[in-house]
């Protein structure tokens, strides 16, 4: 089976849903970081996919894009890791249905 | 301005008031310093009196003016003045002269009084008040002393003011004065409309003065009328006459001063200052102002006099005895003898004063007793009181020769013999003269002759310092003829500004024998009718009356002073009781009834609105608000806090979004 630009696509917003799912659902944060983190996995993938799958040339900004998103999911990963910390030491919980103080 | 006594007028009514003010600031009890202050400012006016007196003497028809500016509105300036002349300076003379005996004699009268010397603070104060009067230039300024004469005429005879009947008899007199004051208010405003001055003599531009009567025209008539209604009530003329009897309720001496020197004099005095307004446009001496004048003063004269005759108590025959003699001069004034009713006017202030100080001494030595009935025999236990009486009593009868009313009466006759209008006020008069001896003969008889009554068992005569003044007062009234026979008519001369000559033929006019004859026929009269007067004769008992024996139907209606004052209390008071009550009703009923019903409509109006106000405006705010945080609680419910149904929505929202935009394209 030769792989298609219609395959990756579909891996790709799979894998949005299911990181889409584990934000929305998880009740850990740090589950929600991978999930978010998921998500972005997805994005990067349909860049490199409309990449690959576009006519020649090939300039490089597809991998470009898609090596700074990466860049930058790190650093947002550990500002949300440090995050979860601080607020796991004020709440005591990572359960993010308790972080309700802004409530209406 | 001159200087000396003309050009410091002002003083005559500045020093007593002074003396008045200073007493008022006394402790009760400072009754020596109180007594002495009153007296001391009489001995001062006495003194400034005769100075300004002996400078009218300097020229025939002296007059000396001093105007000055009191007020000025716009372009008209409101002047008042004083003026010194012969009419003037007469007056101050006898006024401060009998004023100081009757405030001496005050001192022994008044001495047990516990309001010493408020009682003499208001007596400078009436003396002030009257002096001013007497030499106030402008209608005004008189005027206004003419009311602080009532004043204090008000304060003096309400001076017992626990008395229920001197609080009652000083409204009276307030009152019954104010009546004729409206008269005398309006009829300076017409002379004011009319010839644009107060002033009497303003230098030939002053009410008085020919080129200001010319101005009055034909209203000239009215405004005297006006005037002399204020007159009437001063010098308790009929109508108005009933105040003056009831004013007895005030302390002796208070009635001589009102009656002598003071009050009833004003009146007169009035009448004599704006005689040229009266007797403007006179035909042959006679105007149909003076007629009035003459026909109240005979009403007047001769009603009073027939009222003296059936009074009990000592003062209300000389009170009715001076109502008389006032009409007398207001007949005088009328028929055109200013100078002889002025003269009688000075004579009987010296006279009266003395007639009735000598019954404040009668009352005092009988311990407080009015009711001549209770008297009798008092000649031997008061002979310097009954020698002053006689001279008082024989003066006022007009007893010729040697006693001053004697001529002044006599005067007054002659004038009124001559008077062109009618005989029948020279013949009243002579009746009235036969009166004047009988009422007198007839009180001097039940007072100091006959038994001795309960009341004078006890009586003693009375100190030094009251008998001191009635003789002076006698000796003046003795006296004072000198200047006023018709062969040396000196203060007639005086007064009219005419030169003075001495024709002793002249002593003997006709009217002389007149007078004597019917001086002696009242006088016999009383004599004959009295003679037996308290004590039981034939079937009559000694408590009855000798006229009231023969007469009870006539005594009793002279007794109850012609029932004028049940008259009035039927009519004019009457009246005005219904007027009150009309209008209490009026006020009770109608007026509050109407604003009471504005008031009602107000209340519902306010319910009305208050309704509105809480059903509809409050509700509907009040709903308003309720809805805003039904509102508020909706949307603040959605901030449910929980991150993940943010995050959801977010997601929905961005699914939505991609759903429209692929459904659009």
């Amino acid at each position: 089976m030769t792989p298609t630009l219609q395959l990756f696509l579909i891996i790709s917003a799979a894998l949005f849903s299911i990181g889409l799912l584990a934000a929305l659902t998880r009740r850990h944060a740090i589950f929600i970081l991978i999930g978010i983190e998921m998500m972005l996995a997805a994005a990067n993938l349909n860049f490199i996919a409309f990449w690959r799958f576009a006519p020649p040339p090939h300039p490089p900004t597809g991998v470009m894009i898609a090596i700074f998103s990466i860049a930058i999911s790190a650093a947002e990963a550990a500002v949300g890791l440090a995050m979860v910390i601080a607020v796991y030491r004020h709440y005591r919980t990572t359960n993010v249905s308790q972080f309700d103080q802004l409530k209406g | 301005m001159n200087p000396g006594i003309a050009g410091n007028l002002w003083l005559f009514p500045a020093v007593p008031f002074a003396a008045a003010v200073a007493i008022l600031a006394l402790t009760k009890s400072r009754r020596k310093t109180a007594a002495t202050l009153a007296v001391a400012g009489q001995v001062v006016l006495l003194a400034i009196s005769v100075v300004a007196f002996l400078l009218t003497l300097q020229t025939h028809g002296f007059r000396s003016v001093q105007n000055f500016t009191w007020f000025t509105f716009g372009d008209q300036a409101l002047r008042l003045g004083f003026v010194l002349d012969p009419l003037a300076s007469a007056m101050l003379v006898m006024i401060s002269l009998v004023g100081l005996c009757i405030f001496v004699f005050s001192v022994g009268y008044m001495a047990e009084d516990k309001n010493f010397t408020r009682f003499f603070a208001y007596l400078s104060f009436f003396s002030g008040a009257m002096l001013g009067l007497v030499i106030a230039n402008s209608l005004l300024l008189l005027f206004m002393f003419w009311e602080l004469v009532g004043l204090a005429s008000y304060l003096l005879i309400g001076f017992w003011i626990e008395r229920p009947s001197a609080a009652a008899a000083a409204k009276k007199a307030f009152i019954t004065t104010r009546i004729g004051d409206l008269g005398f208010f309006l009829g300076m405003l017409w002379l004011y409309n009319r010839s644009g001055t107060l002033l009497f003599y303003d230098g030939g531009h002053g009410c008085l003065e020919s080129a200001g009567l010319v101005m009055l025209g034909a209203s000239a008539t009215f405004i005297a009328l006006l005037i002399f209604c204020g007159a009437v009530g001063k010098s308790g003329q009929f109508p108005l006459h009933v105040w003056l009897p009831d004013a007895m309720e005030g302390p002796t001496p208070v009635s001589a001063l009102i009656h002598a020197a003071t009050m009833v004099a004003a009146g007169v005095f009035l009448v004599a200052r704006v005689y040229p307004i009266f007797s403007f446009g006179a035909v042959n001496g006679v105007t149909s102002s003076l007629t009035v004048v003459v026909w109240i003063g005979v009403t007047t004269a001769l009603m009073a006099a027939l009222i003296a005759i059936a009074q009990a108590d000592i003062k209300r025959i000389l009170a009715y005895s001076t109502v008389s003699q006032l009409g007398l001069m207001m007949v005088s004034l009328g028929v055109g003898g200013v100078a002889a009713g002025i003269m009688h006017l000075l004579a009987h202030g010296f006279f009266k004063a003395l007639l009735f100080l000598g019954s404040g001494s009668v009352i005092h030595g009988c311990h407080g007793e009015q009711d001549i009935r209770k008297m009798g025999g008092l000649r031997r236990l008061m002979p310097v009181t009954f020698g002053t009486y006689a001279v008082g009593m024989l003066a006022l009868s007009g007893v010729p020769l040697f006693f001053s009313g004697g001529w002044t009466k006599e005067e007054i006759l002659h004038a009124t013999a001559h008077w062109p209008g009618s005989t029948a006020p020279h013949y009243l008069m002579l009746a009235g003269v036969v009166l004047t001896g009988l009422y007198m003969v007839r009180q001097v008889i039940y007072v100091f002759f006959g038994n001795r009554r309960s009341a004078a068992e006890h009586a003693h005569e009375s100190s030094r310092v009251m008998t001191t003044p009635l003789i002076v007062l006698a000796i003046c009234t003795i006296f004072f003829s000198v200047v006023l026979t018709p062969a040396w008519p000196w203060l007639h001369n005086y007064l009219t500004g005419e030169s003075i000559h001495f024709e002793i033929a002249d002593l003997i006019q006709p009217m002389l024998l007149v007078s004597f004859i019917l001086v002696g026929a009242g006088i016999g009269l009383g004599i004959w009718m009295y003679r037996r007067a308290g004590m039981p004769d034939g079937d009559r008992p000694a408590d009855v009356d000798p006229l009231e024996y023969k007469q009870p139907a006539l005594f009793r209606f002279l007794a109850n002073k012609m029932w004028i004052d049940e008259l009035y209390a039927k009519t004019i008071i009457a009246f005005a009781w219904a007027g009150a009550r009309f209008s209490d009703w009026m006020d009770r009923y109608f007026w509050d009834g109407l604003v009471r019903g504005f008031g009602a409509i107000g209340q519902v109006f306010g319910m009305f609105t208050a309704g509105v106000d809480k059903r509809g405006i409050n509700a509907g705010v009040d709903e308003t608000t309720v809805g805003a945080r039904g509102l508020a609680r909706l949307l603040s419910d959605a901030h449910s806090g929980q991150i993940q149904i943010y995050l959801g929505v977010v997601a929905v929202g961005m699914l939505a979004l991609l759903l429209l935009y692929a459904w659009l394209a």
